[in-house]
């Protein structure tokens, strides 16, 4: 498989750029660790008062150029959706991820995220793109549990 | 090195070096993790399957009669190869479950408070070192857990290098067991296991030695290596998964509390007790790993072809290049010095904005295999100021010619990824 079909060069711009690094507020934020590699992110999902809509989306962690680049683009494209387009966005992602380069992301939709979209064929790596949107799920979970 | 005819030889034993990775020719540079595998051995181990299957230890007829013959033959190749008796080598699953065996019979003796070597009580103490895989290292932190001991950490300089003060410093005693590897999995360093051995039988602990990554690259007699315990396993030799060793001093696994029992481990067996077997056998219930163990047993004699001197000699040396090619890499930082230490070949660093994830795919799209993250050696890394690391490491077949090629592709990675 090309290398290049992975690295995409907005993969690395986006693993320089780092969008939403540093947590700065107060909010529920959820850690993730990949034990194969040691990758950690810790991340928090900035919602709305009435916990409807995404108001930003900051992290901080360590982690290779794929697992780094899909939270910075998790973060750009994700502010101002609702939770239920959120979900929907996720889900798409997620399928994505695991359809071993079947399913390419559609760019409209996703945005900068749709460069990952070959990432699906390096089975290996599939967990590294997901780290931080398994925890901005779980993030959305316990800032809601918290505003029941 | 090996001469030319020598390594062409022994490289055209390995199908998987004739393979393509990526449309490229394989480089496999990770014999640390898992060894390739000889075409011979696993011929025969596969002729093996198809005609001798059988029983071992049971039965009248001549099908087991002949697979128990394989299955005590096998265990003394594999005894002989580090200068052991048979009955004082136990199998296992892997080395990992060796360790575990012993760090249970530990557990087991405190529970009751004999045999005294074997038991610990609150206070008492046991030692591993910074450097520790987490196989040699987590059975430990169980065993003080659940028998109120306290686990002491002997310290690696910021070199990675394990020296016998460090070990003296934290040994009391009340020392009960060490524990430690003869080659650090991450460093690649030989540690003085002798004197470190020597030290800890001074305040009377008994010794568990790590020997993954020794066996597979040099001459191992286990008496010489002052352990009560080594703990080694068949897929890092060029042999199977699924079996692995534990050797013990006869006199130690003589007392050494059984951990799991069942059938093949017994003498008379009575409703409410049973008498067992002496070693191996009190260690080893159930149905043996017999392809498992002839097809090691085949493993070692193709190294044991070789010869374990040259093996060593050939590695070391093309070792010492690897470590100072990858050194001189720009942007490149070795863990673990080169200076005062042995060392096999094995080399891990750090490349400076670049994860290790990140080099290792680069260097598959060349076919270059490498192990990348922690390789279950969290500690350490954290020790050493790095999250995680990528490693080369050499087997019987590596060359200067791999090397070469490894470290120039290396010295791409920072470029390709936009840091350099």
């Amino acid at each position: 498989m090309e290398l290049e079909s992975l690295y995409q060069q907005i993969i690395l711009d986006h693993y320089k750029r780092k969008v939403g690094y540093g947590i700065n507020h107060g909010g529920h934020p959820s850690h993730q660790y990949n034990p194969t590699c040691g990758d950690e992110i810790n991340l928090q999902v900035l919602l709305s008062a009435d916990g409807s809509t995404i108001d930003g989306i900051e992290w901080e962690g360590t982690g290779c150029s794929i697992s780094q680049a899909s939270a910075s683009m998790l973060a750009a494209e994700s502010k101002g959706m609702t939770i239920d387009e959120f979900e929907k966005f996720a889900g798409g992602f997620r399928e994505a991820m695991r359809s071993r380069g079947e399913i390419v992301l559609d760019e409209e939709e996703y945005g900068d995220l749709a460069s990952l979209s070959g990432v699906s064929k390096f089975v290996a790596r599939v967990k590294c793109a997901m780290l931080a949107w398994v925890a901005a799920e779980d993030s959305v979970t316990l800032t809601r549990g918290s505003l029941n | 090195m090996f001469s030319h005819e020598d390594s062409e030889r022994i490289r055209g034993a390995f199908p998987e070096l004739r393979e393509r990775v990526n449309g490229v020719p394989l480089v496999y540079l990770d014999t640390a993790a898992t060894a390739l595998r000889p075409a011979g051995p696993v011929e025969h181990e596969s002729t093996f399957a198809l005609t001798r299957t059988a029983a071992v230890n049971r039965g009248a007829h001549t099908l087991a009669a002949e697979a128990t013959e394989a299955y005590d033959d096998a265990r003394a190749t594999i005894a002989k190869f580090i200068d052991a008796r048979p009955s004082d080598l136990v199998f296992t699953s892997n080395a990992t479950e060796s360790i575990n065996l012993v760090a249970l019979a530990f557990r087991l003796a405190s529970a009751v408070g004999a045999p005294e070597r074997f038991a610990l009580k609150a206070g008492e103490e046991i030692v591993v070192t910074e450097s520790e895989h987490h196989a040699n290292l987590i059975p430990w932190q169980e065993v003080a857990k659940a028998t109120g001991a306290t686990l002491r950490i002997a310290p690696v300089t910021d070199g990675g290098v394990l020296t016998v003060g460090a070990v003296e410093s934290v040994l009391t005693e009340r020392t009960k067991v060490v524990a430690l590897p003869a080659v650090s999995n991450v460093l690649g360093i030989v540690n003085p296991f002798r004197e470190i051995a020597d030290a800890a039988h001074r305040v009377g602990a008994l010794v568990v030695l790590d020997a993954c990554q020794a066996a597979p690259h040099m001459a191992l007699d286990v008496t010489a290596t002052g352990a009560d315990f080594i703990a080694f396993s068949a897929h890092k030799m060029y042999g199977p998964t699924g079996i692995g060793a534990l050797w013990g001093s006869a006199s130690v696994l003589a007392e050494m509390p059984t951990v799991l029992t069942g059938g093949s481990m017994i003498t008379r067996v009575d409703y409410d007790s049973a008498d067992y077997l002496p070693a191996p056998a009190k260690f080893e219930p159930g149905t043996p790993r017999l392809t498992q163990a002839i097809g090691w047993a085949d493993s070692i004699r193709f190294l044991d072809d070789i010869g374990m001197d040259r093996v060593a000699e050939h590695e070391s040396s093309l070792g010492a290049v690897l470590y100072r090619l990858v050194s001189a890499v720009d942007g490149v930082h070795v863990l673990g010095t080169n200076v005062g230490v042995e060392r096999v070949g094995l080399v891990s660093f750090a490349v400076d904005g670049v994860h290790p994830h990140d080099v290792g795919q680069y260097l598959d799209s060349k076919g270059i295999a490498v192990r990348v993250g922690h390789h279950c050696a969290q500690p350490l890394h954290k020790r050493l100021g790095v999250d995680s690391s990528t490693r080369i490491s050499l087997g019987v077949h590596s060359t200067l010619a791999e090397v070469e090629f490894a470290v120039d592709a290396l010295a791409r990675v920072r470029g390709f990824f936009g840091v350099a």
